[in-house]
């Protein structure tokens, strides 16, 4: 290494020194003794004792456990293809020359912004089966609305309901991708006779399938990992643990059971989980992904 | 037809903006509202008080003494009860104390990660380092690891040192760089030319000095999204005051306003509605102050993913 090569390292390593530390301190670190928490009984009050592949084994035959992982994996299976498709549909609709246009993307990002504490008192008040607006609105419909947080079959599809009230920020991703479409595609199409749908089927998603892509993976990593509006409007996970969700109940393992060691290992168990569902979602869009250029 | 397809996409845009918006305007019309017209069927949007005429002059009658009057003598005015909000705050008790603990992590959370990330994201784009590149895939890979897997450790860390039940846990993380903004930042930095660096070394410039008074005043826009959005991260979050705070004077508004909810919930719900939008109205106005940065960060995020 010459002279200046060496000076070039110690800045850039001086620079980058804030990351490295908190690489070492908040990522490093942390995964090793999560690695090793997991396979040990650890209370936080009293040492960790080992136990090897205890914590893995009792998950299996823990019910609860799968209960949660259930209603988790039936939370992201509804709410995010709907999420996906709703946010695409009013982007795609916003992207066509209307107008007040930036009034209707910020009036569609407006319940995103909005303190997820806030929005989860919001809901319980809207859902609230005697007095809330959504059973009053369905009644002009003559339809009797259930007691949504309070009956088990509702309480899953509640909170789908909020997360797609909550999906504006797809819809400003998704808009800021349609605006670079080049019109000449569109034109072309046009030319060729080609209807709306041949456009939005031919045209649109191709060219903005990297960013469909992208909202998956964050979709899926983001829903899979919901807590806190479960946490603030079921507690303990609502009737009949129907709204129990894996990171509420990884949650309790930790800070209510104290069963740190447990708890690690279902943290490691829903990184597998997350990781798998990545890589079936890439694998199985991969070949529809247009990369401009590629 | 063009006509009718110009009017169908006029009509569902304005549906569901109505449906974004319902939400939110039942929560202030229901935080403006005495509690008896919270509960009334079918529901009251608009708070009013009920008057009777008698003599030409108006008096005030309750709700449950409507039926002792005729109902042509009745008059109804909108009426939005304001106090609801002192009376929330006061039902609260430390509405204040919250709010200061929320903005002083907001501004100590903003402060470490602007410093932070645009420090870490300088050395990531404009040294040439070797291993640099192989360094950022290691920051870059970090983002895979989802939060509860370090969850445990870093609590455990965090009491280790004494700091459970202090703000501390909240924000000294933030002086760290987090990945997502130093990924954020370095794509900026990246698009200013090499030049401007390679003169200003020339002249004898410090490292530094180019970082501070060339790169960073001109990544500007760049940095408002990360602060921004840091503001909004630390305002809103949840899990973080949930895991570390435990003495009620260390609550941020987020905390304080669930607790309010678990102790009240259930029946006085016009003061939880109005400590709801005191929550939420903040980061409402703030967003129409500085919509074209937010937007801009949201498109960034998700064009450059």
């Amino acid at each position: 290494m010459t002279r200046a090569e060496k000076r070039n390292l110690w800045i850039g390593l001086a620079f980058i020194s804030p990351w490295i530390v908190g690489f070492l301190a908040f990522t490093l670190f942390p995964v090793c003794a999560s690695v090793y928490f997991s396979f040990c009984d650890y209370d936080v009050l009293s040492r960790p004792v080992w136990v090897g592949t205890l914590n893995y084994s009792d998950m299996v035959t823990d019910s609860v456990f799968w209960k949660s992982l259930y209603n988790t994996l039936y939370y992201a299976f509804f709410s995010l293809p709907l999420c996906l498709v709703i946010a695409l549909l009013v982007a795609v609709l916003l992207n066509q020359q209307v107008k007040g246009r930036s009034a209707f993307r910020a009036t569609y990002f407006l319940p995103s912004l909005v303190p997820v504490v806030a929005s989860s008192m919001v809901w319980l008040w809207i859902l609230n089966g005697n007095f809330g607006i959504l059973n009053s609105a369905l009644e002009w419909f003559h339809v009797k609305g259930p007691q949504w947080l309070a009956d088990e079959k509702w309480t899953k599809p509640s909170l789908i309901l909020m997360a797609i009230w909550g999906s504006g920020n797809t819809v400003v991703i998704y808009l800021a991708a349609l605006q670079d479409v080049p019109r000449s595609l569109y034109e072309s199409a046009e030319i060729d006779g080609g209807n709306a749908w041949v456009k939005f089927r031919h045209i649109t998603v191709p060219m903005i399938s990297p960013v469909i892509y992208f909202n998956l993976i964050m979709g899926i990593i983001g829903s899979l990992q919901v807590f806190a509006q479960a946490y603030i409007m079921l507690g303990g996970g609502g009737p009949n643990r129907s709204a129990l969700f894996y990171t509420v109940y990884l949650y309790q393992n930790a800070f209510d059971y104290h069963q740190m060691g447990y708890a690690c290992a279902m943290a490691w168990m829903l990184f597998l989980i997350i990781l798998f569902l990545t890589w079936i979602a890439t694998r199985s869009t991969r070949r529809l992904i247009y990369y401009g250029g590629e | 037809m063009r006509l009718l397809q110009r009017f169908l996409i006029y009509a569902v845009l304005v549906l569901g903006a109505i449906t974004c918006l319902i939400p939110l305007l039942w929560m202030v019309s229901t935080g403006l509202k005495p509690i008896e017209q919270t509960m009334s069927l079918p529901p009251t949007w608009i708070p009013y008080r009920l008057y009777v005429e008698q003599d030409g002059r108006l008096t005030e009658i309750q709700q449950a003494d409507l039926n002792k009057y005729p109902a042509d003598k009745i008059v109804r005015k909108f009426a939005p009860r304001w106090e609801n909000f002192k009376n929330a705050i006061h039902a609260m008790k430390m509405f204040w104390t919250y709010l200061k603990n929320t903005l002083i992590l907001c501004l100590l959370t903003v402060i470490g990660t602007v410093a932070s990330s645009s420090l870490a994201a300088y050395g990531f784009s404009r040294v040439d380092w070797r291993g640099r590149d192989k360094m950022f895939m290691v920051c870059l890979a970090t983002m895979m690891v989802p939060f509860p897997v370090v969850m445990v450790p870093i609590y455990c860390m965090f009491r280790w040192l004494g700091w459970i039940g202090t703000l501390k846990p909240l924000w000294v993380g933030s002086f760290f760089a987090g990945a997502f903004n130093v990924f954020l930042l370095r794509q900026f930095f990246m698009t200013i030319p090499k030049d401007l660096s390679e003169a200003a070394r020339i002249d004898g410039c410090s490292e530094f000095r180019i970082f501070w008074q060339i790169i960073l005043p001109l990544c500007r826009p760049a940095l408002m999204v990360v602060a921004l959005f840091q503001f909004m991260y630390t305002w809103n979050d949840f899990l973080g005051p949930l895991i570390y705070l435990t003495k009620q004077d260390d609550y941020t508004l987020a905390l304080g306003l669930q607790l309010f909810q678990s102790q009240h919930g259930g029946t006085e719900w016009h003061y939880l509605m109005a400590a709801s939008t005191l929550v939420a109205l903040p980061i409402i106005i703030l967003f129409f102050f500085t919509q074209k940065t937010f937007i801009e960060g949201i498109s960034m995020t998700g064009i450059k993913g």
